[in-house]
């Protein structure tokens, strides 16, 4: 998805690069049975998070018997038994990715829109204005994401917006410090200065010249932030702060479902355990896989690893 | 001599800029308080307090002053050791705190005993064996375990080892506020094993790309080509010209533990600070937040100057070549 864009983003203003390199890469990439599993499962997860209410036996919040009962034993008929409130173990289960991936997907773009800006800006001017860029990177980076989001929902709580805000923007620095680094040689190469000397706009030069010759890394990279954005956004509802309490949601699933796994009904934990890890490990394993195409490792085995 | 000026510049550098990163920190976390949505003293007083109680805490806490006056105030008071008082316990901040900070300290303590050791071993052996079933198997194992959250991990462990398959270990810890962590050792080989399995896959890729790259260089081939004995070189030419690096990775472990901590705690009920931090967000006890946020920046901004020192140190080409 976010793969694509920025592939597509530009078919190639200067020939011989442009056009090769990114689809190159995913070419490579899914060469590689990593990167075709890792799909899959993302795909599967995907269609659950965002479809899965479609096919949910009950509603979201209807109650189909005491809390944490086994199936079998609860008043109406279930799969998986029941969770904490009495709630459907399997609607829940279908309801609760809906939120965590979306927020994920968007906060991960917003990083990658604006980290990407900044990273071209500090590599194509370099002195005072990409010293005040990078510091201000710096001090970002100074605070662990999940601290940051903590700190704004204690403010204003836990809406969708802010958490998507908050985990995007402290997104932005790891971003923007790949781009950099990757844009920092494209500029001195010939073709720049060729379009500088053409009189072409500063912003066509970012677009049009450097973004196609760092889609590579900057795409290894989005991946990344994806995995970790999953990995922080159900985190933070694991501890408890989700725009409504009353909603269903991976992560706060597994935190108010903890005490069935003691009694009897364990599977309103392990099943969205299963689900975040599969999710995370899905999208892991299509980074790994970008990332050994961007790097090369194994274009000469044609990817039977 | 121009060089030992080029590394003062660089540690003063380094320094100011990690002096700027905290005095900005604390610029944001203050304005938590001037940013809240409602009165604090109304909030810890509750929506049905009457006014002349509402005003006596407002003067109390110096809401009246300005927001300069309050920053100086607050800041003082971190400084000099006096951070003042948590809105939700109405009791010093630090005699809150201080129980935690030794509970946490120890956790962090043990994980990196355990992960420190083992992403170095992990990194160079899978380097050395690079590319053979062992690299393959540990590398694809780690690459897994470095995508999973870290709470999924430790409700992982706590369903195999505690609850469902095995009940061979507690689902949370029970630390007797007396005696210390150490009372507890059995409720600490969860939390601990969830820090070192979220950190080990983490820096052990680090420490094996800087291996293969030292590797592949031109003394450790010279070293071979003498006649050193693979071990001599493994562990004598090449694992200290990786270590620049290496302390860089054991830095970003400190601050990795420094957030995994809050997730960890809370998932086992551990009573360290990450767990306060949590616990605080909840009731909106901003001055306790105020003070763990810093206290957590300002472990990373350290940990990191000491990384960014230290790898100077021992690189010698770093030495020469000083901006």
């Amino acid at each position: 998805m976010t793969a694509a864009d920025v592939t597509a983003a530009d078919p190639g203003t200067t020939p011989e690069v442009a056009s090769r390199k990114p689809p190159g890469v995913i070419r490579v990439a899914y060469r590689m049975w990593r990167t075709r599993v890792g799909t899959l499962i993302v795909a599967l997860l995907a269609a659950i998070a965002l479809f899965g209410h479609l096919i949910a036996p009950y509603g979201e919040r209807d109650a189909v018997g005491l809390p944490f009962t086994p199936a079998g034993k609860t008043r109406k008929h279930t799969i998986f038994g029941s969770a904490k409130v009495g709630h459907d173990v399997w609607t829940r289960f279908l309801y609760g990715g809906k939120p965590i991936l979306i927020a994920a997907v968007l906060a991960t773009v917003l990083a990658l829109v604006l980290g990407t800006l900044v990273g071209l800006v500090a590599a194509y001017n370099r002195g005072k204005l990409d010293d005040v860029l990078m510091r201000t990177m710096d001090v970002i980076l100074a605070l662990p994401q999940i601290i940051s989001a903590l700190i704004v929902i204690s403010m204003f709580g836990a809406t969708t917006i802010l958490i998507i805000l908050t985990v995007g923007i402290s997104t932005v620095p790891r971003i923007a410090r790949v781009t950099r680094g990757a844009a920092i040689s494209v500029v001195e190469r010939d073709f720049v200065a060729a379009a500088e000397s053409l009189g072409e706009s500063r912003f066509r030069i970012l677009r049009s010249e450097l973004l196609p010759n760092i889609a590579a890394p900057l795409l290894v990279e989005a991946n990344l932030r994806l995995t970790f954005s999953i990995g922080l956004i159900s985190g933070i509802a694991f501890l408890g702060f989700t725009p409504d309490p009353g909603a269903a949601n991976w992560g706060l699933m597994i935190n108010e479902n903890r005490q069935g796994v003691l009694g009897q009904n364990p599977w309103g934990v392990i099943l969205p355990v299963i689900a975040i890890a599969m999710l995370t490990i899905g999208t892991g394993l299509v980074g790994d896989g970008l990332s050994r195409a961007a790097a090369g490792i194994d274009r000469s085995k044609g990817g039977d690893l | 001599m121009s060089n030992n000026r080029g590394v003062i510049r660089f540690i003063a550098r380094r320094l100011a800029l990690g002096l700027f990163t905290l005095f900005v920190v604390s610029l944001v976390v203050f304005a938590a308080t001037q940013l809240l949505p409602s009165d604090p003293a109304q909030a810890i007083l509750g929506r049905d307090a009457n006014a002349v109680s509402v005003a006596a805490l407002r003067t109390k806490l110096g809401l009246n002053h300005t927001a300069f006056y309050q920053y100086t105030h607050w800041l003082k008071g971190m400084l000099s050791g006096n951070p003042g008082d948590s809105f939700n316990a109405q009791i010093p901040i630090l005699s809150y705190i201080s129980d935690r900070v030794v509970n946490s300290l120890f956790l962090l303590f043990l994980a990196s005993v355990v992960s420190i050791p083992m992403s170095l071993w992990f990194g160079a052996y899978s380097a050395r064996k690079r590319d053979t079933l062992f690299d393959n198997v540990t590398s694809n194992t780690m690459l897994a375990l470095a995508s999973l959250p870290e709470f999924v991990v430790g409700i992982i462990l706590v369903l195999v080892f505690s609850l469902r398959v095995w009940h061979l270990l507690p689902a949370v810890s029970t630390i007797d506020i007396h005696k210390g962590p150490w009372s507890d050792m059995k409720g600490m080989v969860l939390p601990t094993a969830t820090l070192v399995i979220g950190a080990v896959p983490y820096i052990s890729r680090v420490v094996r790309a800087s291996m293969i790259e030292v590797l592949e260089s031109d003394y450790v081939e010279m070293a071979r080509l003498k006649g050193a004995p693979e071990k001599v070189v493994l562990w004598r030419h090449a694992l200290p010209n990786a270590l620049g690096p290496v302390f860089q990775v054991i830095a970003l472990n400190i601050a990795y533990f420094a957030a995994g901590v809050i997730v960890v705690e809370a998932l086992f009920n551990y009573q360290g600070i990450g767990g306060a931090l949590r616990d605080s967000v909840r009731v909106r006890d901003i001055p306790v937040i105020q003070f763990l946020v810093m206290v957590l920046a300002a472990v990373y901004v350290v940990t990191n100057l000491a990384a960014d020192l230290a790898t100077v140190l021992v690189t010698p080409r770093l030495r020469t070549r000083m901006r």
